[in-house]
């Protein structure tokens, strides 16, 4: 399969501070890649870097061929960007907005229209269509973002954290836009939630402190991931020392006197000696609350991995 | 001339009149140039009756043509700054610099449609002025070429204004900063030329970088090679600064 974007060795550096490091991914047509990562592990720095809104330290980036730095326009011309703040004329209506964007990505006079008009349709936008973008909700605004990423149908699509300040059911709308979309362009969204990209990403990419620490399918992920967490309520202090030697568990977190959070690997789950040894210790157990899947629990498992 | 410098130079111009600033701008300069042009038409109805008498070179464009576009120059020194501080400012303010950025557009494109854009406005607010002397025409007659030496000094004058506007908007994080620094920039330009009175402290140099000196130069009739040149050569080197400050928005932050 094609493949549309093409990342060697980025680095970007602010001052001292490097935001990342030795960065090196493709992306190929049909895939939809989802970055991940904690605020601040340079999601939006890299998406920057591939949209040429900076310049990489070092490295080198290849959109559908094409050199970002030495033929831009070339470059630009595959695709479609949609930064952490959706890029909107506020004082301009929808359609005005769009039609502009049209033009801008060379979009031939006669076939604009077309192409505001399915970008309305495909982001639900038809009914806003003579509204101020000013006026319009942060969900709205939000969409019409999107619309100007896709209105030239570009081969790459970039989203930054496409469903945030939406209401649960258009993220449902952009989520099926997104695996629509997805079947014919190269994707790459970026999140902070592991639920997204389970369910859009046929790929994740997992950024730390600015170091790819995974690319991998979806599916291998799956497997990969084998902690999960547990959140324990005691009336008395526990023994963390004691807790923490049991079989099993990886690591504690001390939230407070009454209440810990250990993490634990699913493939030699704990719980049950856990609940022994708090019965038989008499800390008196009042509260057991498995926690969902997070990103906290992926880092443990890769950073450990790493280190093993 | 690229498409796309057309197409944002239109978006430009455009959204110059959705909000009330470009609509206040243009009422106001009219406003004041036309009192300022009907006292100047009363001061010559005044003097006529003398100025027939004596054998003397004066006449109706020199005591209303020539004052009205000196006054436009001070007003548009004083305006242009609030128009082109918003220029790239307010797009990097409101994070739209990034559609720009990543659409297939070269900063070469972005800086000259954002120029033209802004440029045009200020063009129509000078012919605007240029329709109060005109209306003299239905009176009697007009010394044509020093109308069109007025007319070419204060169009000279907007570009250069405009290209150091633009050049303060690519630099300062915010719009009030960019209007200072033009307004700063225009007026020591301006006043640079103050000196000159002063004779043992003549500087050619300084004569030479005054914007008011060349515009006066022009504005008498007498259009020559270097004034013109002056104004384009200020004009460019705005443009080009400018032209790389936006460059620099990739390598920096």
């Amino acid at each position: 399969m094609a493949i549309l974007i093409n990342a060697e060795h980025l680095s970007r550096y602010y001052g001292k501070h490097c935001a990342i490091k030795d960065v090196s991914f493709t992306l190929a047509q049909g895939e939809v890649l989802g970055f991940l990562g904690p605020n601040g592990a340079g999601k939006t720095t890299t998406m920057q870097i591939l949209s040429g809104n900076l310049a990489p330290s070092s490295g080198r980036v290849e959109i559908n061929g094409y050199d970002l730095q030495n033929q831009p326009n070339a470059a630009k011309r595959s695709l479609g960007y949609l930064p952490d703040t959706p890029p909107l004329y506020k004082d301009l209506s929808v359609q005005e907005f769009l039609y502009y964007c049209a033009q801008l990505h060379g979009i031939p006079k006669k076939a604009i229209v077309s192409a505001v008009i399915k970008a309305q349709e495909r982001c639900g936008l038809m009914s806003v269509s003579h509204r101020l973008i000013a006026n319009l909700s942060k969900g709205y605004q939000q969409r019409i973002g999107i619309a100007q990423a896709i209105i030239h149908n570009p081969d790459v699509i970039m989203l930054d954290e496409p469903t945030v300040g939406l209401d649960p059911l258009q993220i449902r709308e952009i989520r099926d836009l997104i695996s629509e979309l997805g079947r014919d362009h190269g994707i790459i969204l970026s999140t902070h939630t592991l639920s997204e990209v389970q369910a859009v990403c046929t790929h994740v990419q997992i950024i730390h402190q600015g170091q790819l620490i995974l690319k991998e399918s979806i599916v291998h992920l799956n497997q990969q991931i084998d902690t999960a967490s547990v959140l324990i309520g005691t009336r008395l202090k526990p023994d963390l020392t004691i807790l923490s030697a049991l079989n099993g568990v990886t690591s504690i977190e001390s939230i407070s006197d009454q209440h810990i959070k250990i993490h634990y690997r699913l493939t030699n789950n704990p719980t049950s000696r856990i609940i022994e040894t708090i019965m038989s210790s008499g800390w008196e157990l009042q509260e057991l609350t498995p926690i969902k899947r997070s990103m906290e629990d992926i880092f443990i498992t890769l950073t450990q991995n790493n280190d093993s | 001339m690229s498409m796309m410098i057309l197409t944002i130079a239109t978006r430009e111009f455009k959204s110059l009149f959705l909000s009330p600033l470009a609509w206040t701008v243009l009422a106001v300069l009219q406003t004041i140039l036309a009192y300022i042009f009907l006292t100047q038409v009363e001061t010559f109805n005044l003097l006529q009756p003398k100025l027939a008498t004596i054998d003397s070179a004066l006449g109706l464009a020199d005591i209303v043509i020539t004052p009205l576009y000196s006054n436009a120059g001070i007003i548009l020194l004083l305006i242009t700054p609030l128009l082109t501080m918003r220029l790239i400012c307010e797009e990097r303010r409101h994070k739209t610099l990034s559609l720009l950025l990543s659409a297939p557009v070269s900063n070469v494109d972005i800086i000259l449609g954002k120029y033209l854009g802004l440029l045009s406005l200020l063009i129509l607010a000078v012919l605007m002025i240029t329709l109060m002397p005109l209306s003299l025409l239905s009176g009697g007659a007009l010394d044509n070429g020093k109308l069109i030496a007025n007319l070419i000094a204060l169009l000279l004058l907007v570009t250069a204004f405009t290209a150091t506007g633009l050049y303060m908007s690519t630099l300062a994080s915010h719009p009030a900063v960019a209007a200072m620094g033009t307004f700063g920039i225009l007026l020591l330009l301006w006043i640079l030329d103050w000196s000159a009175g002063l004779q043992e402290q003549r500087s050619e140099l300084f004569e030479y970088l005054s914007l008011l000196r060349h515009f006066q130069n022009i504005q008498s009739g007498l259009i020559s090679s270097v004034d013109i040149c002056y104004f384009i050569l200020f004009t460019a080197s705005f443009i080009i600064l400018s032209i790389h400050s936006l460059a620099n928005e990739r390598l920096q932050k």
